[in-house]
């Protein structure tokens, strides 16, 4: 169902021995001129890709760290199209940028207006999680008209039989939620994780991205072989707090990466 | 006019366009369960009957048909009754679905319950069911409805439960409801959520529907056992809107009768500290469903105002809406002061205390009551009494 030219996150995402990293920062966190300072920064810091946040007053898939991201950047006044802009200025860099938010604000921004103007600010692909297969369309379709990777979530508690409709549904990659949970580091990797991840691995030639509290070199070693990506997002978003750029963590983390 | 038929069995989740099930992957396999254990629960002789006796013995069911003969009189004559949810036992309709809910989660083996609450009525409803059952229970409430409703903290502690303050956004409904979502996306193996309203997702608003529509079957066979005939209008206040839902499903092929919704107009529509979403708001997704939301241009979700915590929620079930739309039913609002002013005439007129929520209701009955005139029939449902609405009467 999907296009035959292999996308621009397909062929990033890849792993080729090594396991790629995508960095996760929140658009107008902590205000917009940073968020695409640090964006410009991360997009060269050896990241295989970039996810933008649109923050929404009620994420239901976040914990606390993203969410004060996000009332942080919605205090400063960041909107849907504030966010683009964010996306572009970091798209220039070359970093293929996925954005990451909740149905309602694209709803309410029109979701056939959101796809082609994504698409005009180089963005690759849209990551919504609020959003499972049944719900998709038709902004799915939209998105796919305006050439974006529609990129779904699974989660441990998806039985194996939905695996595979996940996975048809999904192009630039498969977003693997390793924790029965919201976002936030974690100190150990959940039990059964490996297992799903071959379970998804079996059913895609997609590449396999693994996301939710990854924040530590031994969780990346622990992963590497077993999946294309990690994406790290709250810890980086708390280096941000700390008035970091999160480049130095990515640094220390790709070293666990090869 | 669409038949009830259509009207009571969403289609994929769906009533109309509204409903749906906008939830992280993680909830979809539970949320099929759910919906497959309900299914079965409902169409089960043994469920039913045991869901009956609770009904009967636990929340004090049936309620009464009250005739409310002094306000009748104050408003010119029209005959208006009370259905008397007040008299469920801990003081609102609200156990009618916490009953049931409880009664699906010892069926699916899970020992954990979670709920949300606003003005603290489904919290002590939830913490009730726990008691009565065995079953471990956490409830989500914000810091701002928790000093509203300090006496609901307190009965609910006594009861057994977990009350876990919620600091973030609007410290209120809506902020407890997603803290609540996130919890069951984190525990879902072991927990079920028993969402206070016919909010959420499929099958929450079905499901919700379903056990609080025992208010409108017996409110209508105990008011046709007057004489024969009809109410003219059916008046309920609506928050996320359960019990409204549950008195108007009866009626929804009674197609002379018509139904009003009373959703809460604050300081007034105008000052944009309101509740009311049906009257004011557009179609969006909040916390799993689609139906009206209050929201700004960029779809986040605004601060709403009640006095009425109960009505103090940015949505509304999607049902609601789908009724709105087909206009079978009609959707008003009624400002703070109105309801402060209908609380204090029904309880010295009536001597009975209602809830700052039904007190919209009443409110909006009066005005109906002087169009209808002397021989008119209204019945309002009466949610849950005032008792803990005490502090906001004085204060307002």
């Amino acid at each position: 169902m999907l296009a035959d030219t292999t996308s621009r996150l397909e062929t990033a995402l890849k792993a080729k021995g090594d396991l790629k990293l995508v960095a996760y920062i929140m658009a107008g966190h902590p205000s917009k001129k940073r968020s695409i300072e640090v964006g410009k920064r991360l997009a060269g810091s050896g990241i295989a890709a970039l996810e933008i946040g649109i923050p929404h007053s009620d994420p239901l898939a976040d914990g606390p760290v993203i969410q004060h991201a996000g009332q942080v950047a919605l205090q400063h006044g960041m909107t849907v199209e504030g966010a683009l802009e964010v996306a572009q200025q970091v798209a220039v860099e070359g970093v293929p940028v996925v954005l990451m938010t909740y149905i309602n604000p694209v709803l309410a921004y029109d979701p056939r207006k959101f796809a082609a103007e994504a698409a005009q600010a180089g963005v690759a692909g849209v990551i919504v999680p609020d959003l499972p297969i049944e719900e998709a369309e038709p902004v799915a379709a939209w998105l796919r008209a305006a050439s974006l990777d529609t990129v779904f979530m699974v989660a441990p508690t998806t039985p194996p039989d939905r695996i595979g409709d996940i996975c048809s549904h999904s192009s630039g990659f498969i977003y693997c939620v390793t924790v029965t949970g919201i976002t936030g580091a974690r100190k150990e990797l959940p039990e059964g994780i490996v297992e799903l991840l071959a379970e998804v691995k079996k059913q895609t030639t997609l590449p396999v991205a693994a996301g939710f509290g990854i924040s530590r070199q031994d969780h990346l070693k622990a992963l590497r072989g077993k999946l294309d990506a990690a994406v790290v997002g709250s810890a980086i978003v708390d280096e941000i707090n700390r008035a970091g750029d999160g480049t130095a963590l990515v640094r220390e983390l790709l070293k666990a990466c090869r | 006019m669409t038949s009830r038929a259509a009207l009571t069995h969403p289609v994929d989740g769906r009533f109309g366009a509204f409903g749906g099930q906008y939830v992280p992957e993680t909830l979809m396999s539970a949320l099929r369960e759910l919906e497959d254990m309900w299914h079965e629960a409902k169409a089960d002789p043994q469920f039913q009957l045991e869901l009956a006796g609770h009904r009967r013995a636990f929340i004090g069911r049936p309620t009464p048909l009250y005739a409310a003969t002094r306000l009748s009189e104050h408003f010119g004559g029209t005959h208006i009754h009370f259905k008397r949810e007040d008299l469920c036992h801990t003081g609102a309709h609200k156990l009618n679905n916490a009953v049931g809910q409880a009664l699906l989660a010892l069926r699916m083996g899970k020992k954990r319950v979670i709920a949300e609450t606003g003005a603290g009525q489904h919290g002590v409803a939830t913490a009730t069911v726990c008691a009565r059952f065995g079953l471990d229970c956490t409830v989500y409430m914000g810091t701002e409805d928790m000093h509203r409703q300090s006496m609901n903290v307190r009965r609910m502690k006594l009861l057994g439960a977990e009350v876990v303050e919620v600091t973030s956004g609007t410290k209120t409904l809506k902020d407890a409801t997603t803290e609540a979502i996130r919890d069951w996306v984190t525990n879902v193996r072991t927990t079920h959520y028993i969402i206070g309203s016919v909010v959420g997702p499929h099958p929450y608003p079905e499901m919700v529907r379903d056990l609080q529509r025992v208010i409108g079957d017996e409110a209508r066979e105990q008011y046709l056992s007057l004489d024969g005939k009809l109410p003219d209008v059916v008046v309920a206040c609506v928050g996320g809107g359960s019990n409204a839902i549950g008195i108007f499903t009866a009626f929804l092929d009674d197609h002379d009768v018509t139904l009003v919704g009373v959703e809460a107009a604050g300081k007034g529509i105008r000052t944009g500290e309101h509740a009311a979403s049906l009257v004011a708001g557009r179609p969006g997704v909040l916390h799993g469903t689609y139906s009206y939301l209050l929201q700004d241009g960029d779809g986040q979700i605004l601060t709403t105002h009640s006095i009425s915590a109960g009505l103090d929620y940015p949505g509304v079930g999607p049902e609601h809406a789908f009724l709105r739309d087909i206009e079978r039913v009609e959707y008003v609002a009624v400002a703070d002061k109105d309801a402060l002013a209908a609380f204090r005439l029904c309880t010295r007129l009536e001597g009975i205390m209602p809830a700052l929520e039904p007190s919209h209701a009443i409110h909006q009955a009066g005005l109906i009551a002087r169009d209808l005139g002397p021989g008119g029939r209204i019945l309002v449902c009466l949610s849950g009494r005032g008792d803990k609405d005490m502090d906001s009467v004085d204060a307002g």
